[in-house]
């Protein structure tokens, strides 16, 4: 079996993200950049299918400027068997990056596609179930748990009202939650090893992919700030102010 | 703009969690909106019909007795081209992001999630929305119709009662929906408490809680006290105090109450995410520097093993005072 994960490069979650002086971005200056922290977990996911002998391939796939070759490299390092960037310096919305992998997935037929269930920079939570769509096939987003047997994946999947089973034949779009796994570290074995690693480089021409961005970010501000409020000295003192001031009980 | 709202179901009835895109529509569909509702022997279409739709389309059909992405998107998507609506809009949730992306991919349509406003501007689209861990907020220009639409819940609240009362249609399911996907069981810890979206009152608890019986004692004892739901951060959640249901966070549940009461949290930027849109936030934690006092209205300093359940007794003995 093998397995497909794409890889966004994001800015590192521990970062602090400002907009920048003309307000259309983020601050880009020294920003530390790192691999979506859910697509982490979704290539972890993979390469532990592929050492539980369920797994033959694991295929990264990123889409970007080159400088993405450095969280393709990442995921070598992780154990991904070898990598592909897509490389366009577009600003893409979802469909786009929906259609770009919809035409690698195609192009690579794995049984199984991994991914992280958003990532951290827009947070829109869409091109997993945009791609199972478009492939016509089935979905399982928000995993917490995957289970391959006889063809099919048993999924949990965390949902506002529960951990809820589904199974779904492969081929299958899965996207992965925050509880599927615990990312390793990479070693520097891993490291080393991953230079000599293939890394593909195409471009969405060369797929017959010709992305049409209808959703742009135009401008970037940061919420209004909550004021202070006060200090109360003791249990009877907020009783009486959420009953008397706020009003809330 | 002719709206498609999809309401929130579990298959067997009608979610609340509905709410908040019905009155986007009261707001957003200058040329009406449809309700879609989709399950098998599905209860609650009618309590829909009070809000001003031209219909109630209520969608019943063995195939659909779970909500399933795969079964429910074809539904959807099939109504939206019938109608020729413009967006087709559903309340943000695990529900409707499984369910509207995999709308948007079927129908080739752009997406917006999570939105907070959404305005006309020189004939474009113009919504806002979190992005970075609601970190900061986006202007996003959006072009192309239809146009999939998730609404944050808190933004838009609860949609005004109408006097008239809009049809409730029996509508069919196409032919061909797809049964690939297979709906095994569903989890939950449940409990008797409103839904954390839902509530007037929430409390949550985080790590210094200990374990679940201390949370549910602490936490849920407070929260039944108030009538509200009980929240976790999800440090709590990871070490197995709380259920992975109760987590409000960047990557849990966004809850905008009346009342917040944050026991035992230092309030992490994730934390914050989901939970500073609520109305008045109270902080109880024992150290003075955490980061949760910033954003709180009302601030104790104070260990919660002895103010939690002082706070309860005083609650109770002063009940209907």
């Amino acid at each position: 079996m093998k397995i497909l994960v794409s890889v966004k490069r994001v800015p590192d979650p521990y970062a602090k993200i400002t907009p920048n002086a003309t307000g259309d971005d983020i601050n880009r200056d020294g920003l530390q950049m790192a691999v979506n922290p859910f697509d982490e977990i979704a290539l972890e996911e993979a390469i532990r299918l592929k050492e539980a002998g369920k797994a033959t391939e694991v295929v990264a796939v990123s889409i970007g400027g080159a400088e993405c070759q450095e969280q393709l490299r990442t995921a070598l390092a992780m154990g991904a068997d070898r990598a592909i960037l897509v490389q366009t310096d577009a600003s893409l919305d979802a469909p786009s990056v929906a259609k770009i992998l919809a035409a690698v997935f195609q192009r690579e037929q794995p049984q199984l596609m991994l991914m992280g269930k958003q990532a951290i920079d827009m947070d829109e939570n869409q091109v997993g179930q945009m791609l199972a769509a478009r492939l016509n096939l089935p979905q399982a987003t928000f995993a917490s748990k995957i289970s391959i047997e006889n063809g099919c994946a048993v999924v949990e999947r965390e949902t506002d009202n529960g951990i809820e089973a589904i199974r779904v034949p492969l081929p299958a779009i899965i996207t992965a939650d925050l509880r599927l796994n615990q990312p390793r570290y990479v070693a520097l074995t891993g490291i080393v090893r991953a230079r000599t690693k293939p890394l593909e480089t195409l471009t969405p021409a060369q797929l017959g992919v010709q992305p049409q961005v209808r959703v742009r970010l135009v401008r970037v501000e940061a919420p209004p700030p909550r004021k202070a409020g006060k200090r109360v000295s003791d249990v009877q003192e907020l009783v009486r102010l959420l009953r008397e001031e706020a009003r809330v009980i | 703009m002719k709206v498609l709202v999809v309401a929130e179901t579990n298959g067997e009835r009608v979610l609340e969690k509905t709410l908040p895109a019905i009155a986007f529509a009261q707001q957003k569909a200058s040329d009406g909106f449809t309700i879609l509702a989709i399950g098998n022997d599905l209860q609650g279409a009618e309590a829909l019909a009070g809000y001003g739709a031209q219909v109630v389309l209520a969608v019943n059909h063995p195939a659909l007795a779970k909500p399933l992405a795969e079964r429910y998107a074809p539904v959807i998507a099939h109504y939206a081209q019938q109608l020729g609506v413009d967006a087709v809009v559903a309340t943000t949730s695990t529900f409707s992001r499984d369910v509207l992306a995999r709308v948007a991919g079927m129908l080739d349509a752009p997406m917006l999630s999570d939105i907070i406003t959404l305005e006309r501007t020189n004939g474009k689209l113009v919504a806002k929305r979190p992005i970075y861990s609601a970190n900061l907020i986006g202007t996003f220009e959006v072009e192309g119709t239809p146009v999939v639409i998730t609404v944050r819940g808190p933004a838009w609240g609860k949609p005004e009662p109408k006097d008239n009362t809009s049809p409730v249609q029996a509508a069919e399911a196409p032919a061909d929906i797809p049964t690939r996907s297979e709906w095994l069981s569903l989890r939950s810890s449940g409990g008797g408490r409103p839904d954390l979206t839902q509530a007037r009152v929430v409390v949550s608890g985080g790590r210094p809680l200990k374990d679940p019986e201390t949370f549910e004692r602490y936490i849920g004892g407070l929260a039944d006290v108030l009538g509200g739901a009980a929240g976790a951060t999800r440090a709590a959640v990871d070490a197995g105090i709380a259920p992975n249901e109760l987590q409000v966070g960047q990557t849990g549940k966004t809850v905008a109450p009346e009342l917040y009461i944050a026991v035992g949290i230092s309030g992490s930027v994730q934390h914050l995410a989901g939970m500073k849109d609520s109305k008045v936030i109270v902080a109880i934690n024992i150290d003075p520097e955490a980061p949760i006092f910033q954003v709180a209205d009302y601030g104790l300093v104070a260990d919660l093993y002895q103010a939690v359940p002082e706070l309860i007794e005083l609650l109770k003995n002063n009940k209907g005072a």
